[in-house]
């Protein structure tokens, strides 16, 4: 009776559940055993374990920082440089390669053969050469083609690309503050808008036009704090110094240093060709009988994209972009090659080498890693949930 | 999904200690030396070199290792195993470069490395010695009109390698000049060398052994010229495991051995018509008086070996370094006798 219920019970959850459970405590005994191991190890050799390092100051320059930063930070500071380096390319990567794969793959599908070709070349030829050579190819190539400072090319005077970087103005702002909050202001009242239009929409069917009062809002808020608000924007232009008979800088203004634009440049191309059969697939995907449906009750090209054809294609396309863009972030720290101070070069290349801390320190680049690529995760996760089928 | 996270982390870090743990090498505090073991059981020598520098540790194309770098790890293995040829090359990075020999993937480390304190104190490494002494200096092009370090000015841009003290002096340097500069440094020495020539620095810094064996790889080398001060101190030498006191005299003497032949005139061609030579230092040096080699658990023929198959240090820079056209002056790496500063403690 209740014996046998006991046994039933057995047999169906806790079967599932013993070999979980034996799974869990043998990685963890693993674990243990590697961890003694490695600390009897490293006793044995007079290496010591621990993570104060950190605090100690680092000595050591980076070329480019999105923070205050020189030597004599720590290396907690020059581990955050990197991380920060690592996400700016990486961010840059994920834009270029979207807008680029997302062009690329429609293109893919064009009735125009000549642009059709063109795209399937584009992507058969740059998913198929590996990454690293692509990117020595972009800076090496880059840095032979471009011209050496003195003679760089010129933007109208106020920007200039040449073997050293590329210098653009610099922004130098009175009450920026005013002005962010202008523009955030801007985007709670379009929130709101879309809110009430949507509202409009399915009540009562009346379309509002929020594409142009969001444009109209975005722009014009702002623009009102430029007259009203104190608020004013004066540009730095680069000025060309000469150091030596042939050695001349440019002074002030930002530096886009070659190492970031070629490697930017490499991750994007790279994996834009495989967003763009992403974005392929994902519209093939959506059954031909939903644009005829769609354009029988009348709705207009742009509509049917909007309404029907991206809202379901974005299903199909979304998990493997979410892939793509993890890709992308690890493949970043192939800028250690070419010198981009991402983390793996700045905290894993010099301060590795500086303080001899392997174990720690390649423990904790390879959690910012992991870090970085679940909030990716979770993310697009997020992201694909939303876009997700509704069912009512 | 926190659970996948959790065994995610459980897996890294038990991948990473896995690399940790390595096999195990030098025993602490041991008499007998355990590394002088295995190397003995397993018939050559670990050795690890640079991935490539010309004088110091350099393959050519048929995968044959020469150098001044080399040549220690060769002296070890004509001690050790009677053959200056059992010696197993692993080419190394500087990052790479002390991990490898910790974990006991290496037993010798003769790969242009500076002697530091934090180096020596820090991270269980032992310096035995110094085989070249070099100081960082800098390379610029001669069109530059830049000709020495104190026509350096604000913005000026210097390449170099990544994970080596050269970062660290050039940052001491730039400072105590009060030179704000844009440090770009590679991971490997081709790469600094081509961004450089294809003009991305102004200059470029490192050892200046590392300069003069490096302006031969630029497109045109007579377009370069290496300024004539030195910002640094840059004793280069090979490195044991700390803890294995025998081996690490082993690979001290071996070096101290070659010095020390070249010093009392003794040859790779000479050496074995000196075992009735009239002066005992000469005979301790080839095997023919005392029993120097007891003490490490060698044979009395140890050093004799060293100096016919490897040959005395005078030899091996001339060979390597001179010969080669890198840097034909010895300057400071000349005998104590001759007014450098090579002077190392007596075999007795």
């Amino acid at each position: 009776m209740n014996f046998k219920n006991l046994k039933l019970n057995l047999s169906n959850k806790n079967k599932d559940l013993i070999p979980q459970i034996l799974t869990i405590l043998f990685l963890i005994l693993v674990v243990i055993y590697f961890t003694i191991n490695a600390q009897n190890n490293m006793g044995n050799r007079g290496i010591s374990f621990g993570f104060g390092f950190l605090s100690q100051e680092s000595s050591f320059d980076i070329t480019f920082s999105l923070i205050d930063y020189d030597g004599s930070h720590s290396y907690a500071r020059a581990f955050l440089v990197g991380l920060l380096n690592t996400i700016l390319v990486s961010a840059i990567g994920i834009f270029f390669a979207t807008i680029l794969g997302v062009t690329i793959g429609i293109a893919r599908l064009s009735q125009n053969y000549l642009v059709a070709k063109s795209a399937e070349w584009y992507v058969e030829i740059f998913r198929n050469i590996p990454l690293i050579l692509q990117i020595f190819f972009w800076y090496f190539a880059a840095l032979r083609a471009l011209p050496l400072t003195v003679d760089s090319i010129n933007f109208y005077d106020i920007s200039f690309l040449n073997v050293k970087g590329w210098y653009v103005p610099k922004f130098v702002w009175v009450n920026f503050s005013v002005f962010i909050y202008s523009l955030i202001f801007a985007l709670i009242l379009i929130y709101f808008l879309a809110k009430y239009a949507q509202n409009q929409r399915d009540k009562y069917g009346k379309q509002i036009p929020t594409l142009y009062i969001s444009i109209s809002l975005i722009f014009g808020l702002p623009l009102l704090t430029f007259l009203f608000g104190g608020v004013s924007l004066s540009f730095e232009i680069p000025e060309l110094t000469q150091l030596s008979k042939t050695v001349y800088v440019y002074r002030g203004g930002v530096s886009i240093i070659p190492e970031l634009i070629s490697l930017a440049l490499a991750l994007s191309m790279y994996t834009a060709t495989f967003i763009a059969e992403n974005v392929r697939a994902g519209i093939l995907g959506v059954s031909k009988g939903q644009k005829e449906a769609a354009a029988s009750i009348g709705l207009t090209k742009g509509q049917i994209l909007k309404l029907v054809v991206m809202p379901q294609a974005l299903r199909i396309i979304i998990p493997p972009t979410t892939n793509q863009y993890l890709n992308l972030t690890k493949n970043s720290s192939l800028a250690a090659a070419i010198a981009y101070p991402d983390i793996v070069l700045v905290f894993a290349g010099t301060a590795l080498m500086q303080t001899g801390r392997a174990i720690e320190i390649i423990s904790i680049t390879m959690l910012t890693y992991l870090s970085l690529s679940l909030s990716i995760s979770v993310f697009m996760n997020w992201y694909n949930k939303k876009m997700a089928i509704k069912e009512k | 999904m926190i659970k996948s996270i959790k065994t995610w982390i459980l897996v890294g870090f038990a991948s990473l200690l896995l690399v940790a743990c390595g096999q195990s090498g030098g025993g602490a505090g041991s008499k007998k030396s355990k590394t002088l073991d295995n190397t003995k059981k397993a018939g050559f020598v670990k050795c690890g070199v640079s991935q490539g520098l010309p004088g110091f540790s350099n393959a050519d194309e048929a995968g044959n290792w020469t150098g001044i770098d080399v040549d220690v790890c060769r002296a070890v293995a004509a001690a050790v195993l009677g053959d200056a040829d059992k010696v197993k090359y692993t080419p190394l990075s500087a990052k790479e470069r002390f991990t490898a020999l910790t974990s006991g993937e290496i037993d010798v480390l003769a790969r242009n490395t500076t002697w530091t304190l934090s180096r020596d104190a820090d991270i269980g490494l032992t310096f035995v010695g110094v085989n070249f002494y070099d100081g960082q200096g800098f390379m610029v092009r001669k069109a530059s009109g830049i000709n020495s370090v104190n026509d350096f000015k604000n913005g000026i841009s210097a390449c170099t390698n990544t994970g080596t003290t050269t970062e660290l002096n050039m940052r001491d340097f730039f400072n105590s000049k009060n030179i704000s500069y844009e440090p770009i440094a590679f991971e490997k020495a081709d790469e600094v060398v081509q961004a450089y020539d294809a003009g991305r620095c102004d200059t470029y810094t490192t050892d200046k052994s590392g300069l003069a064996a490096q302006r031969t790889k630029l497109s045109n080398p007579d377009e370069h010229k290496v300024l004539p001060e030195t910002i640094s101190k840059e004793p280069l030498g090979p490195v044991v495991r700390q803890g294995d006191s025998v081996w690490e005299d082993i690979v001290r003497w071996s070096l101290n051995t070659m010095i020390e032949a070249e010093e009392y005139g003794v040859n790779s061609s000479n050496a074995s018509s000196l075992k009735d030579s009239d002066n005992p230092a000469i005979k301790r040096l080839v095997g023919a008086e005392g029993e120097l080699g007891a003490a490490f658990g060698l044979d009395n023929d140890w050093s004799l070996r060293i100096i016919e198959q490897v040959g005395n240090y005078g030899e091996s820079y001339k060979k390597h370094i001179a010969d080669t056209g890198i840097l034909p002056n010895r300057g400071p790496n000349e005998l104590w006798t001759k007014g450098g500063i090579l002077y190392v403690p007596p075999a007795r």
